[in-house]
C-alpha cells in the first residue's frame, strides 16, 4: 500500500452523542437507546405520525445510525433488538407510503433518467446550487455544508449494501464506482474525507454526526431514504435508482457549488471537493446508467418500477429540502434548527 | 486465456456524449498539453463545451427552458 501522508495526523474519533428528542415517538426510542426503561411507541401511534415531521424522521435516523457508526454509550447489540426493529418497520411503512404517494411511479426507466439529463437553462428559482452560485453568502454555504454533512460523511456507505444483491455487469460496475467513491485505495481521497476537509476549510467541525442536532427533518429524510433503500433487499431497485439520480445530477450541481465557494472566498479543500465531483460524477453517471441500471434491468426486468421509484423519490426529497433552504434564506432566517458553531 | 495476455482496452463512444476509456489515461490535447487521469474510466469530452476539457463535465447535456417563476429571488 502507498504510505498515507495523513498517518501522523490521525486521531481516534469518538462516536457521536445521542441527539435530543423531537417529539413523543423519538423521545421514547432515544430513552430505550440510552438504556432507560419505558414503553416503546406502538405500531398505531407510529402509523399516525407525520411522515416528513421531525419526530418520525429523527426516530428513523437514530435507529438507522445503529447500522452505521452507532452512538457513544449505546449498546451495540441494540442494532438487532427485535422490539426496536418493529418500531423501525412501522416508521418505514409510514415513510415509504408517503414517498410512493408523492411520486408518479411507472416503469419507464429511460424516461425517468432522461428527465434528469435535461439541464434547465438558467435558474428556475427552485435550485439551491443556482441560488448559492449567484448570491449565496458564506454563512449560507456554511449552513449548507453543515446540514449536507449528514449525507456526505456517509457518502457511498449505504450503497455498498446493494452489492451482494447484484450480479455480473451491474455488480462489477457498482463496485467500480464505489471504489472511486472510497478513494481508489487511498484514504485521503475517500469522498467523505474530502468532505470533512471541506468542512474544516469552512470553519465547521468535521466530526461524524456533529450537526445531527442542527439538521432539519428535510435533511434527515434525504439520508433516511438511502438507509431505507440500502438496508432492504426488496428495495434494491430503488437503491440503484436513487444512486443513479444522485450521480446524474451531481456534476452540474457541483460545478455551481464550486463557483459559489470560489466567489465566497472559501479555501482550497472546499473547492477541491466539488471540483472532484464535477469530473468523477460525469464518469459515474455514464457507468451507472449503462452498466448498473442496464445490467440490473437485464437480470431483473421486473425491478423497473422500483428503479423509477428511487429516481423519483430522490427528486421529491431534494425538492423538499431545497424549498426549505430557499424559503429560510429568502426570509432572512437560518435553514438550520440552530446555527452551526465554529469548530472547537 | 494465457495469463500474460492483456485484454484489449475497452472504449465506449456515447452518442452526443463523451468517449469512455478505461483508465489510467495520459492524453495530449490539441494544444500540446499532457494531462493524466487515473480514474477507472475516463470520460473524454467530444462536444468541446466542457469547462474541464479534455474531460467531460456533462456540458453536452441538452437544455430545457427554465419553467415559470424563473428567478423569483429578490
Amino acid at each position: 500500500m502507498t504510505p498515507s501522508p495523513e498517518a501522523h495526523t490521525h486521531r481516534p474519533e469518538t462516536e457521536p452523542a445521542l441527539p435530543d428528542p423531537r417529539g413523543p415517538l423519538s423521545e421514547r426510542v432515544l430513552a430505550a437507546l440510552a438504556g432507560r426503561p419505558g414503553a416503546l411507541p406502538s405500531e398505531d401511534e407510529t402509523a399516525r405520525a407525520d411522515p416528513y415531521g421531525d419526530d418520525l424522521q429523527l426516530l428513523l435516523y437514530v435507529l438507522y445510525e445503529l447500522h452505521y457508526r452507532g452512538f457513544a454509550e449505546v449498546d451495540e447489540a441494540l442494532e438487532w433488538e427485535p422490539r426496536l426493529l418493529a418500531v423501525r418497520a412501522a416508521a418505514e411503512d409510514v415513510f415509504l407510503r408517503a414517498l410512493r404517494e408523492g411520486t408518479t411511479g411507472g416503469k419507464d426507466v429511460e424516461e425517468a433518467v432522461g428527465a434528469l439529463l435535461l439541464e434547465p437553462v438558467g435558474d428556475d428559482g427552485h435550485s439551491v446550487s443556482h441560488h448559492l452560485q449567484r448570491e449565496g453568502t458564506l454563512e449560507q454555504l456554511r449552513e449548507y455544508a453543515a446540514l449536507r454533512s449528514l449525507y456526505h460523511l456517509k457518502e457511498a456507505d449505504p450503497h455498498v449494501w446493494v452489492v451482494p444483491r447484484l450480479r455480473g455487469r451491474a455488480k462489477a460496475a457498482m463496485v467500480a464506482v464505489e471504489y472511486d467513491e472510497f478513494g481508489a485505495g487511498r484514504a485521503e481521497n475517500i469522498h467523505a474525507r474530502l468532505y470533512a476537509d471541506l468542512m474544516a476549510d469552512l470553519g465547521l467541525d468535521p466530526a461524524y454526526g456533529r450537526y445531527l442536532e442542527t439538521a432539519p427533518a428535510e435533511a434527515l429524510a434525504t439520508v433516511n431514504q438511502m438507509s431505507l433503500f440500502g438496508l432492504h433487499r426488496r428495495l434494491r431497485g430503488a437503491l440503484v435508482g436513487h444512486f443513479a439520480a444522485v450521480e446524474i445530477t451531481s456534476s452540474p450541481g457541483s460545478r455551481r457549488l464550486a463557483k459559489a465557494l470560489r466567489r465566497a472566498g472559501a479555501g482550497a479543500a472546499a473547492q477541491r471537493f466539488y471540483d472532484e465531483h464535477v469530473e468523477a460524477d460525469a464518469v459515474h453517471e455514464q457507468v451507472v446508467r449503462r452498466d448498473v441500471i442496464g445490467g440490473l434491468l437485464e437480470d431483473e426486468p421486473q425491478l423497473a418500477p422500483d428503479i423509477v421509484l428511487g429516481i423519483e423519490t430522490t427528486g421529491l426529497l431534494e425538492d423538499r429540502l431545497g424549498e426549505h433552504l430557499l424559503a429560510s434564506w429568502r426570509g432572512g432566517r437560518t435553514a438550520l434548527r440552530t446555527p452551526p458553531s465554529a469548530s472547537s | 486465456m494465457p495469463a500474460s495476455a492483456e485484454p484489449p482496452r475497452r472504449v465506449v463512444v456515447e452518442r452526443d456524449g463523451p468517449i469512455l476509456v478505461e483508465g489510467p489515461v495520459e492524453m495530449t490535447t490539441d494544444e500540446g498539453e499532457s494531462v493524466v487521469s487515473d480514474r477507472f474510466v475516463v470520460a473524454i469530452c467530444t462536444c468541446r463545451r466542457s469547462r474541464i476539457h479534455p474531460w467531460c463535465d456533462t456540458s453536452h447535456r441538452r437544455r430545457k427552458p427554465a419553467e415559470e417563476g424563473e428567478d423569483t429571488s429578490p
